[in-house]
């Protein structure tokens, strides 16, 4: 039965589950929910996702939502397959990989969601971008990325000398903020820019990225 | 004999109290070593070597430093599968992924207006910080919405992830309780009969009362 994924190519937390499926080898089926239209409002959708949000995963019988709790699953469920990124063999690395993908979730995504929102969303939308907002939160972003910058002079990846979901996780929002005019805030700091470098051409990056179609005309 | 595991911080931290349920729920030894954060203790450079970003809890199991405290709590649950409540974390994948599932619903959506609340209401006053009323509403408003989609889930289910008690659960059990007890913030969870019947249950667990006594003795 092939794995579906409701969501969007250009969706963030769409894109970080289909990263997951890419670097897993695994087919599967997305299935667009058209955000523009509210689909996901609707109570077809909401009987999947209660919080009315993409991406669902439906793997047969089970039905699962939050980007990150999928991404755990395919890489439980698939862990003997292709790379292991959540090192499940040791109890030590797979801790380390929990750790920063929280750091991801906690500390990094509500800061970088926001200046992308802002720059590329906002507008979409016909709302102004607050430039306040993506001020503050680029002064948050510097210190953010000096934590990941000296982590980063240690282990080649966030977890460990190992790429991890970890770091895969940071691939969306990442994309998207290279884009703005604030790039050199993660280009100044030379270990961020080779981990980002590194992670950004992996080949399942490289084909969810083509989707990826915020800020072009 | 295995060490017992250290955990940095206060315990009126709501990220530190995270951690301590879930070392209850799994009887699982623990020394905790206060971290006096109104000095500073928590952006010294021996802390920041445990914890690169200046919060609260670290975690430290022999030769392992661990910080994030969902992070740590599913690391308690994956090392000592077996002791305590062996069911805390699910015993399959399916299980796990659901559970998995609400911890993230709770990390994305409940987390941010129910902490931001928890800083305005409870712990501003006692800092002598003026209170920012219009944040206030906003989080209020945003809880509001997330309780509605708990409101319906918990009248499919007895807890959030399936109908045994699980980190999901836990992870609410630090926020709320400022909410309750001390930002008199009882009725958002009270008006709602599933919400309320849950609340009820989850916070007069053995593990949470003991947290709970521990924050009002310190």
């Amino acid at each position: 039965m092939v794995l579906k994924l409701h969501g969007l190519p250009m969706s963030t937390s769409t894109t970080r589950v289909m990263i997951c499926l890419h670097e897993k080898g695994l087919d599967f089926e997305l299935v667009p929910v058209d955000l523009f239209a509210r689909e996901n409002k609707q109570p077809l959708f909401l009987a999947k996702n209660p919080f009315g949000q993409v991406p669902v995963l439906e793997d047969g019988d089970l039905t699962l939502f939050e980007s990150r709790a999928i991404t755990a699953y395919l890489a439980e469920k698939y862990k003997d397959s292709r790379n292991d990124l959540i090192r499940h063999e040791s109890l030590n690395e797979s801790a380390m990989v929990k750790v920063w993908s929280e750091v991801e979730s906690h500390e990094y995504d509500p800061v970088v969601s926001q200046i992308v929102h802002q720059h590329f969303v906002a507008p979409m939308i016909g709302k102004t971008s607050d430039q306040t907002v993506i001020d503050e939160n680029l002064e948050k972003l510097g210190k953010v990325l000096d934590v990941y910058e000296t982590r980063l002079s240690n282990t080649k990846y966030l977890a460990g000398d190992f790429f991890s979901l970890a770091d895969l996780h940071h691939l969306p929002y990442t994309f998207y903020f290279m884009k703005t005019p604030w790039a050199s805030i993660l280009n100044d700091r030379p270990h961020v820019k080779a981990w980002w470098e590194d992670i950004s051409s992996r080949p399942a990056f490289e084909k969810v990225a083509v989707g990826m179609v915020f800020g072009e005309k | 004999m295995a060490t017992p595991v250290k955990v940095y911080g206060p315990p009126m931290s709501t990220a530190l109290s995270r951690v301590l349920a879930c070392l209850h729920e799994k009887d699982v030894e623990f020394q905790l070593i206060p971290i006096n954060m109104s000095k500073g203790d928590h952006k010294k450079p021996e802390f920041l070597k445990i914890q690169p970003f200046g919060q609260v809890p670290a975690f430290q199991d022999e030769s392992i430093t661990l910080f994030e405290s969902r992070s740590i709590c599913r690391y308690i649950c994956e090392k000592h599968a077996e002791k305590g409540n062996k069911r805390l974390y699910g015993t399959n994948p399916l299980e796990k992924a659901s559970i998995d599932q609400w911890i993230e619903a709770e990390g994305q959506s409940f987390n941010p207006p129910s902490s931001t609340l928890v800083f305005q209401l409870a712990f501003a006053p006692r800092m002598k910080l003026k209170q920012d009323p219009k944040a206030i509403k906003q989080n209020e408003d945003k809880l509001q919405k997330v309780l509605e989609v708990y409101e319906k889930r918990l009248g499919e289910s007895r807890f959030l992830a399936g109908d045994e008690f699980s980190l999901a659960d836990l992870s609410h059990l630090p926020n709320t309780q400022y909410l309750v007890t001390a930002a008199n913030r009882a009725e958002i969870f009270t008006s709602k009969q599933n919400v309320g019947r849950w609340w009820d249950e989850i916070s007069s667990r053995d593990s949470w009362k003991k947290v709970v006594e521990m924050q009002k003795s310190s």
